[in-house]
């Protein structure tokens, strides 16, 4: 009278047993979903694209239905590359802050701005930055930089305020909610033993984070930080807003350029043929596959932090 | 009452819980034993297995009705797992495994057939920490058992008469609408007892009910288990012999998963039988 | 870092890195007031009556309002919380409740990770799915862009939540004769619920701030529309359409659909907070 599986003592039970699991794999079938229907989207493109040619490709031409998607690539990661290069540090010390050296009910009210931070959405993002920061970079950060760093490619050409780089900064500022709430997750996670154990010996509040929060939080961290790119490389409105959207690669951080999911948004709803179609759709399955692979790399650095230290190469 | 027999006569030496015991139940009336009553309970040779583990080994008792039966041992020895086995919670785990008998009013609660939710409103359970549904009144939670299993209609006399045998409710008839989770530890503890009797059990079993309270609370529950004792058939778990000699008649000595010695209280604590049930009696470990 | 050099020189970098997260915090803080002061200051003149219950109004005729493109967000919304909420939420009791093997794993690594799906891919999913069925766009696709977006995040949410209900309690209402299935709907999840109500505000919340995939699933349209079969307004479209277009009274439409839209999604928040208090009288 072994109990294989306990619970199924009568009807009621199989039946809410038997709803449960198709509710469960309904996930499953969400996922095989968009993988099948982003590849049927982008069957056309098949036909006359290799994957390695559209990867490398810079021509984008609906006429011709000849399509490249190096541009967009481009832009997709300088973009990310300068939200994380300005979000991470102030993430990182907004979460020290917010979990090590603020008293900890002034640290649970720090986190309602995070929260509102997360709460706005992107298209109101998109304004702000369209009507206040695109102004702002023309009219001062961007001449500034060009004055006194001109002489580093990046910030050569001239202000216009849209491009790159105002797009950079507004993701940054999208993402830092992302990377905070995961980062002040992790750093509580640390044993409050370790941290004491440094200050036992002497050291003083910032040596013992150093010591005994970041060692052990750091796989956790880089999650986090993932998990932040994953949002930046996948955020539409507001870069669609302010990045220019003009398909071209550039050196300097002031130019206007395109990403992935700006031209989709632009393209999709008026694409002309099919290959067209497929070939936004193509795009589509890229930004699919980096985001699931970044998701998953940042599930399993999170989760090997939370379980314990052992599992995690310091 | 003969006396216990190795009782150590110094003042200066801590008492053995024994002599504990015994002090307790010199205070108490003398227990009424009548053997022509069959049997609440009985238990046949009762196995539970853990996967490999063999954790309840061979056992078989009986328990009259209305009596309270005190099961005793050290940690680890069995006690909660046993009683477990007497209301079939050890279907809910997985790899557990329940061989033997255990008839109740002549019935074999493991027989084919017999429905496991239906026998949990025959043998009612108190577990050791209150544990009152949060999202619930007084009232609902006293009601719980009935309303969730669709039984309808104005259960305010059910409540009322429950709260009562529970010695609880001229504490709560004026606040019946409050969260169950607004009382004190032991008021909660006497309203999961309420609510375990509205479903009108036969038997109670009682897993170290009062071992989560303070003196106080705890000499309440064991009032409310001499009144219980006239309506209902009481089986309890306790870490403390003490305890045992005041509230129960008959005692059982659990070690390592065994049975080792059953009998009337008295008996048990003044003059056991079996060896290993005197050393634990005495102190000499556990 | 050098627990031997001077004390005084350790004390001033603590305090330092201390001053450094607090500069930090102020950083974050800036864009925040930045968007929420402009939107406000921007925002408030626009608000009228008319505003909300107009159609807008063709370029160069003053006046009209996003009167549709509210009606349109609250409809697909409502819409997808119909397919989204009961999916999302049952998901998550199913992790719960039997998520604990082979197949339990790999919904929640499944769940984990499509919620960080961009929304336009998304969109392109819902395209697919029901605009090229149908021939045209309409609010059923976006709704059901937006139900996808919201099942994984509610899943992982209702998972944790009921989890965190203690186990006694479930022992304590089978210990009463009460079936399993009965147990896990009535009493744990019921136990469960305030926190599961939050996360569907939440969800709504984040769902009524979408517009990448609605751009190319209910597009647009410039009347009122009931219709899931026709393509419908909604109030981010609208946003975005005032945004990037070249007149300035379109601007100023921009922002004050933008204060709206930060009104809706406030409210949200602030209901998800509020409603999940208990409401037993003593209940801690």
């Amino acid at each position: 009278m072994e109990n294989g599986r306990p619970g199924a003592e009568n009807l009621g039970d199989r039946a809410f047993n038997g709803i449960l699991w198709v509710l469960g794999i309904m996930i499953l079938v969400v996922a095989g979903l968009i993988v099948l229907n982003l590849a049927l989207v982008a069957r056309p493109l098949a036909k006359d694209h290799s994957i390695w040619g559209f990867i490398t490709q810079t021509r984008w031409d609906p006429v011709e239905d000849h399509f490249g998607a190096l541009t967009f690539l481009y832009g997709t990661l300088v973009t990310a590359a300068i939200s994380i290069a300005l979000a991470v540090p102030v993430a990182i010390g907004l979460s020290l802050f917010i979990t090590q050296f603020a008293p900890t009910k002034l640290g649970r009210v720090l986190t309602i701005p995070v929260e509102l931070l997360a709460a706005i959405p992107s298209v109101v993002y998109g304004l702000w930055g369209l009507f206040i920061v695109v102004p702002w970079l023309r009219e001062s950060i961007e001449p500034w930089l060009g004055k006194y760093f001109g002489w580093i490619p990046l910030f050569q050409g001239p202000p216009i305020g849209l491009g790159y780089l105002a797009s950079g900064m507004i993701l940054a500022v999208m993402i830092l909610p992302t990377i905070v709430s995961v980062s002040v997750e992790v750093m509580k996670t640390t044993p409050e033993t370790n941290r004491e154990a440094a200050l036992a010996l002497g050291a003083t509040k910032w040596e013992a984070v150093m010591m005994a929060v970041i060692p052990y939080s750091r796989a956790g961290i880089v999650g986090a930080v993932l998990l932040g790119l994953g949002r930046a490389l996948g955020e539409t409105m507001a870069v669609t807003m302010v990045i220019g959207n003009t398909p071209q690669i550039s050196a300097s951080l002031f130019a206007a350029g395109y990403s992935l999911p700006a031209v989709i948004a632009n393209e999709f709803a008026e694409a002309t043929s099919n290959v067209h179609v497929g070939a936004l759709a193509g795009l589509g399955l890229i930004l699919f596959a980096t985001t699931f692979l970044l998701n998953a790399g940042a599930r399993v650095l999170v989760t090997a932090v939370q379980k314990g230290p052992s599992r995690v190469r310091g | 009452m003969t006396p216990a027999a190795p009782a150590p006569a110094m003042s200066s030496e801590k008492p053995t819980p024994a002599q504990l015991a015994q002090k307790e139940l010199a205070q108490r009336a003398p227990v009424s034993v009548n053997d022509d009553v069959p049997a609440k309970v009985e238990v046949h040779d009762l196995n539970v297995y853990f996967r490999a583990n063999h954790a309840i080994r061979h056992v078989s008792l009986s328990v009259k009705p209305q009596t309270v039966l005190a099961v005793i041992g050290p940690s680890g020895c069995g006690k909660s797992t046993f009683i477990r086995a007497l209301n079939r919670m050890h279907d809910l785990v997985p790899g557990a495994r329940v061989e033997g008998k255990v008839f109740v009013d002549g019935k074999d609660l493991y027989a084919r057939g017999i429905d496991p939710v239906l026998l949990r409103r025959r043998v009612g359970m108190v577990f050791q920490r209150p544990n009152p549904f949060p999202t619930m009144s007084i009232f609902e939670n006293v009601a719980a058992g009935l309303t969730l299993n669709g039984i309808g209609g104005n259960h305010a006399e059910t409540v009322e008469r429950c709260l009562r045998q529970a010695a609880l409710w001229d504490e709560v008839k004026d606040r019946l609408k409050h969260a169950g989770t607004s009382l004190s530890g032991g008021q909660q503890q006497r309203l999961c007892i309420a609510r375990a009797l509205a479903v009108e059990p036969e038997v109670l079993l009682m897993d170290e009910p009062a071992s989560a309270l303070d003196p106080i609370a705890t000499a309440k529950i064991e009032e409310l288990i001499h009144e219980l004792k006239e309506r209902y058939t009481i089986i309890i778990v306790t870490h403390s012999m003490q305890q045992a000699a005041r509230v129960s008649d008959n005692t059982a000595f659990f070690y390592l998963g065994e049975l080792i010695e059953i009998g009337q209280t008295a008996q048990i604590f003044t003059n056991p039988r079996e060896r290993r049930t005197e050393d634990y009696v005495t102190g000499k470990f556990g | 870092m050098n627990l031997h050099a001077s004390f005084t020189y350790r004390k001033v970098v603590d305090r330092g890195m201390a001053v450094v997260c607090a500069v930090f915090f102020a950083l974050a803080f800036i864009p925040l007031l930045s968007v929420l002061w402009l939107v406000i200051s921007k925002g408030a003149a626009g608000l009228s009556w008319a505003f909300f219950t107009q159609l807008p109004k063709p370029v160069g005729e003053v006046g009209g309002g996003i009167g549709n493109a509210l009606v349109g967000t609250l409809f697909m919304v409502a819409l997808a919380c119909l397919i989204g909420l009961p999916l999302g939420v049952g998901a998550g009791v199913f992790l719960a409740e039997k998520g604990d093997g082979t197949i339990g794993n790999t919904v929640r690594f499944m769940a984990e990770v499509l919620s960080g799906v961009p929304s336009i891919v998304v969109g392109i999913v819902a395209y697919a799915l029901v605009v090229v069925p149908m021939g045209h766009f309409s609010a059923l696709a976006g709704a059901v862009a937006l139900s996808i977006l919201m099942i994984p995040t509610l899943a992982r949410a209702t998972e944790e939540l009921v989890r965190l209900v203690p186990g006694s309690l479930r022992e304590a209402s089978l210990a009463l004769g009460v079936p399993h299935w009965k147990t896990s709907l009535r009493v744990v999840i019921r136990t469960a619920m305030s926190g599961i109500v939050t996360a569907c505000l939440l969800a709504v919340a984040r769902a009524a701030g979408e517009t990448a995939p609605l751009l190319f699933t209910a597009l647009n349209n410039q009347y009122w529309n009931t219709d899931p079969r026709a393509p419908t307004a909604s109030l981010t479209v609208a946003i975005f359409n005032y945004a990037i277009s070249p007149y300035d009274d379109w601007h100023a439409k921009a922002w004050t659909a933008s204060l709206v839209l930060l009104i809706v999604v406030g409210l949200l928040n602030i209901a998800s907070r509020v409603l999940t208090r208990n409401r037993l009288k003593g209940a801690r």
